[in-house]
């Protein structure tokens, strides 16, 4: 079966200076994927220029065998992939449900069953998105990127800051979401945390993509080279 | 009392004292109090109008005298035709039915704006605002340069134009078309910000780069709201020109662009009822300090000195409490 999204080649540029040196990976339909890699890596700036949020250099994105590299990112999202994005940039002054609902786009992800995945979004929903505890954000953000029904959804660093009962919630709504068979692609630091979850790893060091493979076969020699702080 | 109740109870206050204002004028005999609340009705629907661009989607244009002396130019032009006979371009004849030139200014309006918007909404802050201000001052010289329809001296409506079954020359009957129309404005205004539609609106507002990453074309949306704001501001003027029986280059100025900013802030930005307040306050400024003294703009200015640095949710926000804009 072919890859619902593939990276080819992939180069990002910020202003002159290169970010990405040629990364490439493959989400296949229903598979988890973890993207790795320590700080400064360029793990963001992969998931940016694949929601078209960066401009790309060189190198091909294709999405459902569609290149998306010169769509704007609305286009994008329309395709089908759905962004949580670091740092749960909800929009604050909007209430929860109007989050929620200024993301909707028909498909089975409602209103109704959001607030039924994440009870808290359903007691919270006249509540201003800025007034919510950072996990109800994370959820939130993770709800308005279901509300788009997408076919990937892309989570960026979806527990970072959390305490670890709110993260250990948040892995299992991910784990959840998984189980349902959508395909996730995964950005984080945890190895103990996201493991579990993926089907296959990447690990981009530098720009470029340096190891892929099954979470299993992460030796600690591997661990070691790329990932340990 | 919570501050969404306490806002909804300003703004029966103010709903029912707009209607309430010419009832009791015409129990006294005071028709000037007629018109004079007609005249807030209409600048009211005009800041309705300017309320979905500023407010709902923080365009803030600088230009909406644009769609309010189109509109009026609507009005004057084509009642003139009407008296005279002389049909228009492409031998379509005028009208002084208030139903078909309503419908001709909003189109009108729409257009211009949708043109305006699609070059303008390409650029954000400064560059926005003087690129709306530039294209008002040109229609503004163009209006003064075009000697037919009057140039610098504006067209008079010598009869007011008709709306069936009322008398229009009667103060009373003008003040409930346009009540009637702010009202309708405002209902549209409230569903508008309450659909889906708003909700993006508004957080396009906020990030614009976040909504497109959930899916949705920033620049269609506030390309839709801008027209629909041009729109609401284009009728107003048209009624503008019928209640003056006069119109002129001044409603295209930026002075008239300004007041309607202004209008927008003293009753509070984005708030359903901000206009409202807003033009009630402003036209009232207008009469009160306007019989006083020749300089009451001073006055007015000082007022909203202190309304953007000490109480940024206009009226609304000092008595029901800051809602949501920021």
């Amino acid at each position: 079966m072919s890859a619902m999204l593939e990276v080819e080649g992939l180069e990002v540029f910020y202003g002159a200076s290169q970010a990405l040196f040629g990364v490439n990976l493959q989400v296949r339909e229903g598979e988890v994927v973890a993207l790795m890699g320590r700080n400064g890596m360029g793990k963001t700036t992969t998931i940016h220029a694949i929601c078209r949020i960066l401009p790309v250099r060189a190198g091909s994105i294709r999405f459902d065998g569609r290149d998306l590299t010169g769509l704007p990112s609305y286009r994008a999202a329309r395709l089908g992939i759905g962004l949580v994005p670091e740092g749960r940039r909800c929009f604050p002054n909007l209430t929860v449900t109007e989050n929620l609902t200024a993301a909707a786009r028909p498909g089975e992800w409602t209103l109704a069953r959001v607030r039924e995945f994440f009870p808290r979004l359903a007691e919270r929903s006249g509540q201003f998105a800025s007034t919510l505890s950072g996990g109800e954000q994370q959820m939130l953000a993770i709800g308005r990127a279901l509300m788009t029904n997408p076919r990937l959804l892309v989570l960026d660093e979806a527990t970072e800051g959390l305490a670890p009962v709110i993260r250990r919630e948040i892995w299992q709504a991910i784990g959840a979401l998984r189980g349902e068979g959508l395909s996730i692609l995964l950005v984080d630091k945890t190895l103990a945390e996201i493991l579990p979850l993926a089907d296959n790893c990447v690990i981009v060091e530098r720009g470029r993509d340096v190891w892929l493979g099954a979470p299993g076969e992460i030796t600690e020699q591997v661990e070691q080279d790329y990932l340990g702080l | 009392m919570d501050e969404t109740r306490k806002e909804f109870w300003l703004n029966a206050v103010l709903l029912i004292g707009l209607f309430a204002t010419p009832v009791i004028a015409l129990m006294i005999d005071e028709p000037f109090y007629v018109t004079l609340s007609t005249r807030v009705a209409i600048f009211a629907l005009a800041a309705v109008g300017l309320n979905i661009a500023l407010g709902l989607g923080g365009m803030v244009s600088f230009g909406h005298a644009l769609y309010f002396g189109l509109g009026g130019y609507v009005a004057g032009i084509m009642a003139h035709h009407a008296f005279s006979g002389v049909p228009m371009v492409f031998g379509l004849s005028g009208s002084d039915q208030m139903l078909v030139i309503w419908p001709v200014a909003m189109l009108l309006s729409g257009l211009i704006a949708a043109i305006v918007g699609a070059l303008s909404l390409r650029t954000s802050g400064i560059f926005f605002i003087m690129i709306t201000l530039a294209f008002a001052q040109m229609a503004y010289y163009f209006a003064i340069g075009w000697p037919t329809y009057g140039g610098e001296d504006g067209l008079s409506i010598f009869v007011r134009n008709q709306f069936p079954g009322l008398n229009t020359m009667q103060t009373w009957n003008m003040f409930l078309l346009a009540y009637g129309a702010l009202v309708i404005a405002l209902v549209l205004f409230a569903m508008l910000r309450n659909a889906r539609f708003g909700a993006a609106l508004m957080a396009i507002r906020q990030n614009p780069e976040r909504v497109a990453a959930v899916g949705i074309s920033p620049f269609g949306i506030k390309l839709a709201a801008f027209v629909i704001s041009g729109m609401i501001t284009g009728l107003s003027g048209a009624m503008m020109a019928d209640l003056n029986r006069f119109v002129s280059p001044s409603m295209m100025s930026w002075h008239t662009s300004g007041q309607l900013i202004v209008i927008c802030i003293l009753g509070g930005v984005g708030r359903l009822f901000g206009p409202v307040a807003g033009a009630a306050v402003f036209v009232g400024f207008e009469v009160v300090f306007g019989g006083l003294t020749q300089h009451w703009q001073f006055w007015l200015g000082l007022v909203l000195l202190g309304v953007v640095l000490f109480a940024r949710g206009g009226v609304i926000g000092i008595i029901a409490g800051r809602e949501r804009h920021g």
